[in-house]
């Protein structure tokens, strides 16, 4: 009962030699999918034979544009299911207390509040790295990001625990959202 | 891999089906092989389901005497999955955790196997409702109730006055009732009456039983409602009847000549056997009005509750027992040739086909008959007491040689019959309306029970038959003396039969049925929400997750989520303590079990669904530091997925104290 990530489907070649890096894509929703993107999958989602891989991954993210930049020009693919996410200061107070709620139940064991990378990334200064609806997208439709997001792959390819997908409501995520610029510092 | 039927290419295409099903080695397609194929005629494109696919039906199958039940694919034959029900399944932990050990209680407390024999799936106006589904156990008298939602058996009753459950657990045409009918009839101790007399006075002494448990019709919760107790004899088989015969259910019946012992020659003596026609609406009515006698039993009923994700048991004390003696119109006798086994009634409910498994000829009997010599009181005496309808009175007509031990009937959507031959080992198919024989297959070898999707229900699914054999003999590759049981898919869309494929079983499949996977797939449980874990020692958070001490006993409150538990280092138990670990998996995700066992565990391990808690009971038996871990591979970080508990001797200082991702050192 090894987990397989969804959409993929892993095949034996019968050309080459080596079957151990033949990937076959089956994404219907996206056809535009580039060969960058399937390379780089395959080197996440086969990380335990891959090498380097992970050094590499670390030194890209130390030449990696600020934080400001990065934000602005972050090319996002997502699903259909989010598309704006409004937010606004002050920051909903009940919003924040039921963020932080789903944080203790749903996030907490991967994610620490500080910069600590625990399994996944410390959750400071996250709404200053992401846009709103790159954080929802992740939290709600995990798979898809993963399989077809550039910025949500190069965090696999460092964690190498693919982000499990804890089947949070929209608007529960959006809570998680202003819980997370609570966490920020904002008000 | 579709491809069009040119010659070369379906050498290809057939090859290559054979190559992934795995019926030739990877150096397949040496001439030889070629030949099997041709002998078979596209039969494994028929049962061929491409990787990723699914198949076209759940084949819900007895597991025997595994005392489980085993969920296959069809047309493929692939094994899905092992149902524990009434044996301990360490797999999962199944009667070893402390939530499913009360699913294993009965009045002679807990029992850790049991032999399945039948499965049958609920219906809703005669037709599969995808449900649940029913087997009963005939060792120590049980019917389990499985969701066909989560694939966990949710219920299990024992039934009270009763040995050898082997009529069972065949339901009425709305699921009002599930029967169980007694194999094995025995003085019972009911009504301060001693159990304790010589076994030759079987004859006077031994009763036999038929209980119908309740089925409500939203929960599927069951009770005993009544049982109607009869002379001595073997209850054997059953079936419900069905539309204008719904309110009846007829049982065949063995050894009325009420042997004790050498049975196989004593209880072959006579000419006809009994089956039992009971009027359930009648008994329905009787106990309404009170006709019932209370009897002080003991029997167990355990519950398994999906929202605390823990099985109850209680011990019931009381049935309502009718007696046909009195209440003259809730049972007749039929009598059918020779040592009557399989009892099936057909999808309009108009014939019930007896299978006198010594007989030689296979005897159909009418309803419309059966209920005209009821009224004009055509008797032929009466056996005990209850009145025996004349055998040519009820009888619609025989099968004349359709083979050798008929067993089991089973019905298509076109009209036809298919009945198994032990003896013979066949499958014949007739029709009940002229009784002609129209085709017949052999199997290999011996078959039992036969099983057409919706065979017993109004509305067959039909297209294939399966076989359920008693013998594997020289089937598949040797495994020493004890060899896999045996099944083999049979397609009978066409007018000849077709043999397709041979599949292995997981004990000797009794019954089964085959229920169209868009009933049920639909619906099945991919987590429990962690919101609604209602277990009262769930740990919802990892803020929460802690170690509490209760005398010499330790409770761990612990969780799980890729890749790591919390705690995972634990220190303050001493030697002697029973550990108890209450481990929720917090992932909320599809197929993200995580698995968790402590060395020198004397149970079996948790293996945790998401959204579950379960325990695990440890005793600590010596000091030192001993690991855990998770048994599921659950990501890629799995093999980190450990930790430690530190025992000290008794009586010692150490203080409890629990901690994840404290690395500070000590010296």
């Amino acid at each position: 009962m090894q987990h397989q990530p969804q959409g993929w489907q892993y095949a034996w070649s019968h050309e080459k030699e080596s079957c151990i890096g033949c990937v076959v894509i089956n994404h219907s929703s996206n056809n535009a999918m580039t060969i960058q993107h399937a390379l780089l999958i395959t080197a996440a989602a086969l990380a335990l034979t891959a090498c380097g891989s992970k050094e590499e991954a670390e030194k890209a993210a130390k030449n990696a544009p600020t934080p400001t930049e990065l934000i602005a020009n972050q090319p996002i693919v997502h699903g259909p299911e989010i598309k704006n996410v409004e937010i606004k200061n002050p920051l909903e107070a009940a919003w924040v207390a039921g963020g932080k709620a789903q944080y203790d139940t749903k996030c907490m064991p991967c994610h620490r509040l500080d910069e600590t990378k625990l399994v996944g990334p410390g959750w400071k200064g996250v709404t200053k790295r992401r846009q709103p609806i790159w954080i929802m997208n992740m939290i709600c439709n995990t798979d898809f990001m993963l399989s077809q997001d550039t910025e949500a792959q190069k965090q696999l390819e460092l964690c190498l625990v693919r982000m499990p997908n804890q089947n949070v409501a929209v608007e529960d995520a959006r809570k998680i959202l202003e819980f997370m610029r609570s966490n920020d510092g904002e008000k | 891999m579709i491809m069009k039927p040119s010659p070369t290419n379906t050498r290809f295409a057939l090859c290559c089906a054979l190559a992934l099903s795995g019926a030739v080695t990877f150096t397949g397609c040496k001439p030889q092989n070629l030949v099997a194929t041709a002998q078979t005629g596209g039969a494994a494109e028929k049962v061929y389901v491409p990787p990723g696919k699914h198949d076209e039906f759940y084949n819900i199958v007895s597991g025997g005497f595994s005392g489980n039940v085993s969920v296959y694919g069809l047309p493929s034959g692939r094994l899905f999955r092992q149902i524990p029900v009434f044996s301990q399944f360490p797999e999962c932990g199944w009667g070893y955790t402390e939530e499913t050990k009360p699913m294993l209680n009965t009045s002679h407390g807990q029992l850790p196997w049991d032999d399945s024999h039948h499965i049958t799936l609920s219906m809703t106006k005669g037709e599969h409702d995808g449900r649940w589904a029913f087997v009963n156990s005939n060792n120590t008298p049980r019917v389990a109730r499985i969701s066909l939602k989560t694939f966990r058996t949710e219920e299990i009753i024992e039934l009270p006055n009763s040995a050898g459950n082997h009529s069972s657990p065949f339901l009425t045409e709305n699921t009002e009732y599930s029967v169980a009918g007694t194999r094995f009839a025995v003085p019972y101790a009911d009504e301060g009456a001693n159990p304790d007399v010589p076994i030759n006075t079987y004859k006077g002494n031994f009763k036999s039983t038929i209980s119908f448990i309740k089925i409500d019709p939203q929960s599927g919760r069951m009770s005993v409602a009544f049982q109607v107790m009869l002379p001595g004899i073997d209850v054997d088989l059953a079936r419900g009847g069905k539309g204008k015969s719904r309110d009846w259910f007829f049982f065949s019946c063995y050894n009325s000549e009420q042997a004790h012992t050498l049975l196989e020659v004593n209880a072959s003596a006579k000419d006809k056997d009994l089956i039992t026609c009971v009027n359930w609406k009648k008994c329905e009515d009787y106990v309404k009005a009170g006709k019932g006698r209370k009897s002080k039993v003991k029997y167990a009923h355990n519950v398994y509750d999906e929202g605390t994700h823990s099985a109850s048991s209680t011990i019931e004390n009381e049935v309502t027992v009718l007696d046909p003696k009195e209440l003259k119109d809730i049972v007749y006798f039929m009598p059918c040739p020779k040592s009557p086994h399989g009892c099936d009634t057909d999808p309009t409910g108009s014939y019930i086909v007896g299978s006198g498994k010594l007989a030689a000829v296979i005897p159909v009997f009418s309803f419309d008959k059966v209920q005209k010599a009821i009224a004009d009181k055509t008797y032929d005496g009466d056996y005990e007491g209850i009145p025996v309808l004349k055998y040519e009175a009820v009888l619609h007509g025989e099968v004349k040689k359709p083979g050798l031990g008929p067993l089991h009937t089973e019905f298509d959507d076109k009209g036809f019959a298919y009945t198994s031959f032990f003896v013979s080992s066949e499958i014949v198919k007739w029709d009940p309306k002229t009784l002609q024989v129209v085709d017949r297959i052999p199997t290999y070898y011996s078959v039992g029970h036969l099983c057409v999707p919706g065979g017993p229900t109004t509305k067959p699914h039909g297209k294939y038959v399966i076989a359920y054999n008693k013998i594997t003999k020289d089937r598949y590759l040797p495994t020493g003396p004890e060899l896999t049981q045996s099944a083999q898919l049979i397609d009978i869309s066409g007018e000849k039969m077709k043999m397709l494929l041979d599949f292995p079983t997981v004990g000797e499949p009794h019954y089964a049925e085959a229920i169209p996977a868009s009933l049920v797939e639909p619906n099945a449980t991919k987590f429990f929400k962690i919101e609604e874990n209602k277990h009262p020692q769930v740990t919802k958070s990892e803020k929460d997750a802690r170690v509490e001490r209760n005398g010499n006993q330790v409770h761990v409150y612990m969780t799980a989520i890729r890749s790591h538990f919390a705690p995972d280092n634990i220190e303050g138990v001493q030697q002697g303590d029973d550990v108890f670990f209450h481990v929720t998996n917090l992932e909320q995700d599809w197929d993200v079990p995580h698995g968790f066992v402590i060395k020198g565990s004397k149970a079996a391990e948790l293996l945790i669904m998401p959204g579950e808690t379960q325990t695990l009971k440890w005793t600590a038996d010596r000091v030192g530091v001993v690991p855990f871990y998770c048994t599921d591979f659950c990501s890629a970080l799995h093999q980190e997925m450990q930790g430690y508990m530190r025992v000290s001797p008794q009586g010692s200082t150490t203080p409890v104290k629990f901690s994840v991702g404290d690395t500070g050192a000590a010296h």
